[in-house]
């Protein structure tokens, strides 16, 4: 290797030492540091754990240890020293194209990436991107390379990997993307094993899965973890030692015991209380008012028929004979992994798509009850009204180029309220402070707000019509975890005050314990399970249920769940 | 993949039947016909011809009867003799017309796809990567300048550079001596001469367009997490930007041959009228405008025949490239 000679000698067990590391951006009118002094030490076979919210410059720091800072962010300061026989080369002067770096890459540092769908080329076989990080490292001829790989990818518990080594991403599974991903970041043997949310796009039963696998391979090779996450359930079930980032800076390093039973720094006590907090429910008596929406048997198929052309006839049962109750005051949660069929039930009940079978009914403001499903265009108009929806994107679902005023004011001008220009202002001002923002905001545009800002936004439009019901899908998943706990809050209290019904629509059944006061189960478009939110998330009696719940990650490293969780094994369709 | 083919191959026949048809209506469309006009033109000319011979010569070239009976009658022409009718202004069977034509035309637009492509994917490239450097300001400029000055007047300066500095023969194909000699090596070289300029002024347009495309492409796929997936394997730069995202930036180069081609057959007419170039443009023109229905309608017939080809060759190029059109 033509590395620079090694200058400076570690304590035996650490493998990778970062001292004063200084990272900035430089923008077109400021610079930001992202990373700021940071120091901390990985040793050999162990999980250090970065924890952080959005912005906290934890992936920015991991990438700098593979000399992977991308422009407009440079090195400004601090040394990586990476263990070299029994002194240590410093990444940090190593040119980021130099062949001295690239042989540190894939060879002795391996990095898996959140989103496995984008991390892996859509138009090459997954055999030929991990081959090529076999072959760079190895010198082994193709066929060689091919076998490897499929090795590989038997050691990430893909199963038939000769036939899948053939395969595109995109006929990938999401867990088996990042099993790939996994396979090709073990490809050259690396000692360090660095994971930037590995499970953050993944449903709770594969992230479990893909947890597992990667503890099983880092003993088996005796690898060194740094895993980046935001979500601390993930780090207590897999940290050994946790460094905890705020604004670029460690604000705290420690044991995982530590950190979660004693911890020093305010940031850290304040992100761990809005973790804990999420783990019970919020809602203590359960209301029990008159049903103002009830689903019954509803349906929805999506199928296209066979063609001329010899286009094979195609039907899915995004749901499937689903049926339950809303009542006055209440918080119904739904919840389920992708594909279960939630979000389809979001859209059915705004009537946005039309249902194959079934029916949805709903109580007025005047008692009287009216199916939804035949509703004629102005009585749609009325009831959507009263039913409204807060999406889950707080960047997509806000017009960029209308300001809040007009957002918020927008329903009420769609539906012929909005005449009055001052009574249209004074009522956003009004919903603005309603949901905790200040009015003097109202003639700014959506791009100076936060995410979490943004999502009292979405909230506040939703708001402007009086409604009596809102569905809200995924509406905190986009939030970091102590803004998520906020809004949550902020929902509860304005359904005190506006005597709202929720039917809130989630994948994290944190979430969704302590917000809802009943829950329904949904699996494959079924609804398996709905019953009381605290005797679902504690007691659950279907298995799929029990796998699902025991999958969660808990907050407390000494009572771990996931490892011993109950797995599900889906009956065969017939 | 092969019934994949086939299905578009019969995708084709009504599209080609309803084209033929709009475009024989269309040219019916304006009053009067290739008769009328042919009076007009010759009244002005001072010349009279007998009504009796006017209706004599509408009757045989079969213009008194009604629109469909003509366009049955050219459409059934073509299926059962390939015979296109027969061109009023030119005395001539249309096919032996077009044939002449469409091979110019067609080599000119072939090369002209070469200059493009063999322009556009390096300058491109280097603009992507180089994002904001002073060699991407200057072809940014150059492209500018390229979309921005109509193709005539890049044709009257560059015949005015070739006539002036360098001497040559411009206008046309060929330089008058061979312009009936038999095929030889110096009528090959001549060839090749006059062939420079239609080929930068028809390709420049092009080309400024798809180093645009590619360049704003390329930039979308470098910020992909799947190129620093490549970067962290160890890949070195070069690799890591052509194996992965050139390979995907690649697509519009390809769907290229599909719009490239009816844009060199239709929109260069008046580079063609300027330089004098024995291509389809400037006969359709002339078609249009004298009413030589059987000629005008053969020709757009055989553009839009072409323009499905380019079309289909595109798109099973594109499947195979992309997995994900093939599989998806």
């Amino acid at each position: 290797m033509s590395g620079l000679p090694p200058t400076q000698s570690l304590p035996p067990d650490v493998v990778l030492s970062v001292r004063d590391l200084s990272i900035d951006f430089t923008m077109h009118d400021y610079i930001l540091h992202a990373v700021r002094q940071v120091s901390f030490d990985l040793r050999r076979g162990e999980t250090l754990c970065l924890v952080g919210e959005s912005g906290s410059g934890k992936s920015v720091t991991a990438r700098s240890l593979m000399g992977l800072v991308e422009r407009p962010g440079r090195l400004v300061g601090g040394s990586i020293l990476l263990r070299e026989g029994d002194g240590a080369v410093d990444v940090a002067t190593l040119d980021p194209k130099s062949r001295a770096i690239r042989a540190i890459r894939g060879k002795r540092i391996g990095l898996v990436f959140q989103e496995p769908m984008s991390s892996l080329s859509p138009v090459h076989t997954i055999g030929f991107q991990i081959g090529q990080a076999v072959r760079l490292h190895s010198g082994l001829s193709k066929d060689e390379a091919r076998e490897r790989t499929i090795e590989l990818l038997r050691q990430v518990e893909i199963s038939n990997p000769a036939a899948m080594v053939d395969r595109y991403a995109f006929e990938f599974s999401g867990g088996m993307r990042q099993r790939a991903m996994i396979a090709m970041a073990l490809a050259g043997n690396p000692e360090i094993l660095i994971a930037d949310e590995p499970t953050t796009a993944l449903d709770v039963t594969t992230q479990a899965e893909i947890l597992d696998l990667v503890r099983r391979l880092q003993v088996e090779k005796g690898m060194s973890m740094l895993l980046i996450t935001h979500d601390l359930g993930v780090v207590a079930e897999t940290a050994d030692t946790v460094a905890v980032m705020r604004y670029g800076k460690v604000v705290e390093t420690g044991g995982v015991d530590a950190i979660f039973h004693a911890p020093q720094h305010p940031y850290t006590r304040q992100l761990l209380a809005a973790t804990v907090k999420l783990e019970r429910g919020a809602r203590t008596v359960a209301p029990a008012g008159e049903p103002v929406l009830s689903v019954s048997n509803l349906s929805k198929v999506y199928s296209t028929e066979g063609s001329f052309f010899g286009r094979k006839p195609f039907s899915l049962k995004a749901v499937d004979d689903v049926s339950f109750d809303l009542h006055a005051g209440e918080n119904l949660g739904i919840v389920g992994e992708s594909g279960s069929g939630k979000t389809t039930i979001g859209k059915l009940l705004m009537r946005v798509i039309e249902p194959t079978a079934g029916s949805i009914s709903y109580r007025g403001a005047d008692g009287a009850m009216r199916e939804v499903t035949t509703l004629d265009a102005g009585g749609l108009a009325a009831f959507r009204r009263d039913v409204r929806f807060v999406f889950q994107d707080p960047f997509g679902s806000l017009n960029p180029r209308m300001t809040v005023r007009e957002i918020i004011a927008d329903p009420l001008v769609v539906s012929g309220l909005g005449q009055d220009r001052k009574q249209v202002q004074a009522r956003v001002a009004e919903l603005m402070t309603m949901v905790g923002l200040d009015p003097k905001g109202m003639e700014r545009y959506p791009h100076a707000f936060s995410g979490g800002q943004r999502q009292r936004i979405g909230i506040a439009r939703a708001l402007a019509l009086d409604p009596r019901v809102i569905i809200a899908d995924e509406a905190t998943s986009a939030l970091d975890v102590s803004i998520r706990s906020q809004v949550l809050d902020l929902l509860l209290e304005l359904q005190q005050r506006l005597s709202l019904s929720f039917v809130f629509i989630s994948h994290d059944i944190s979430v969704i314990r302590y917000f809802c006061d009943r829950v329904a189960v949904m699996h494959r478009g079924k609804i398996v399970e709905i019953g009381p939110a605290a005797e679902i998330c504690s007691a659950p009696r279907e298995p799929y249920t029990q796998s699902l719940i025991s999958a969660v990650p808990s907050p407390d490293p000494r009572h771990k769940r996931m490892l011993n969780r109950r797995r599900f094994v889906a009956p065969v369709p017939a | 993949m092969a019934g994949y083919i086939l299905r578009r191959i019969l995708y084709m026949i009504p599209t080609l039947f309803g084209m033929s048809l709009i475009s024989f209506l269309i040219i019916e469309l304006p009053p009067g016909d290739y008769l009328t006009s042919l009076l007009a033109t010759m009244s002005d000319s001072g010349q009279t011809i007998d009504p009796a011979q006017v209706e004599l010569l509408k009757s045989i070239y079969g213009l008194d009867q009604p629109f469909y009976v003509q366009y049955f009658k050219w459409i059934w022409g073509i299926l059962s003799r390939g015979d296109f009718g027969y061109s009023f202004e030119w005395n001539q069977p249309v096919s032996k017309l077009i044939w002449e034509r469409m091979g110019s035309t067609l080599l000119i637009s072939i090369l002209s796809l070469v200059f493009v492509w063999v322009v556009s994917f390096p300058i491109g490239l280097y603009s992507a990567v180089k994002r904001h450097s002073i060699g991407d300001h200057v072809f940014t400029l150059i492209g500018f300048l390229g979309l921005a000055i109509p193709n005539f007047i890049l044709a009257l300066v560059l015949m005015y550079v070739a006539f002036a500095w360098l001497g040559q023969s411009v206008g046309g194909l060929y330089s008058p001596e061979f312009a009936d000699a038999p095929w030889s090596w110096d009528k090959f070289v001549d060839l090749l001469a006059h062939l420079w300029i239609p080929i930068i002024i028809i390709g420049s347009s092009g080309t400024a367009a798809l180093i645009r495309i590619l360049r704003a492409n390329l930039t979308d796929e470098l910020n992909k997490p799947y190129v620093l997936t490549a970067r962290a394997k160890g890949l070195p730069e070069h690799e890591v930007v052509l194996i992965y995202p050139v390979r995907i930036a690649l697509n519009p180069f390809v769907s290229a041959l599909g719009w490239v081609l009816p844009h060199l057959v239709s929109g260069v007419t008046i580079v063609a009228i300027v330089l004098n170039l024995p291509t389809a443009g400037p006969l359709l023109f002339r078609a249009l405008v004298s009413q030589d229905m059987y000629l005008a309608g053969s020709f757009i017939l055989l553009l839009s025949a072409l323009t499905l080809v380019g079309m289909l060759v595109s798109d099973v190029l594109l499947a195979l490239l992309d997995p994900r059109i093939r599989l998806g």
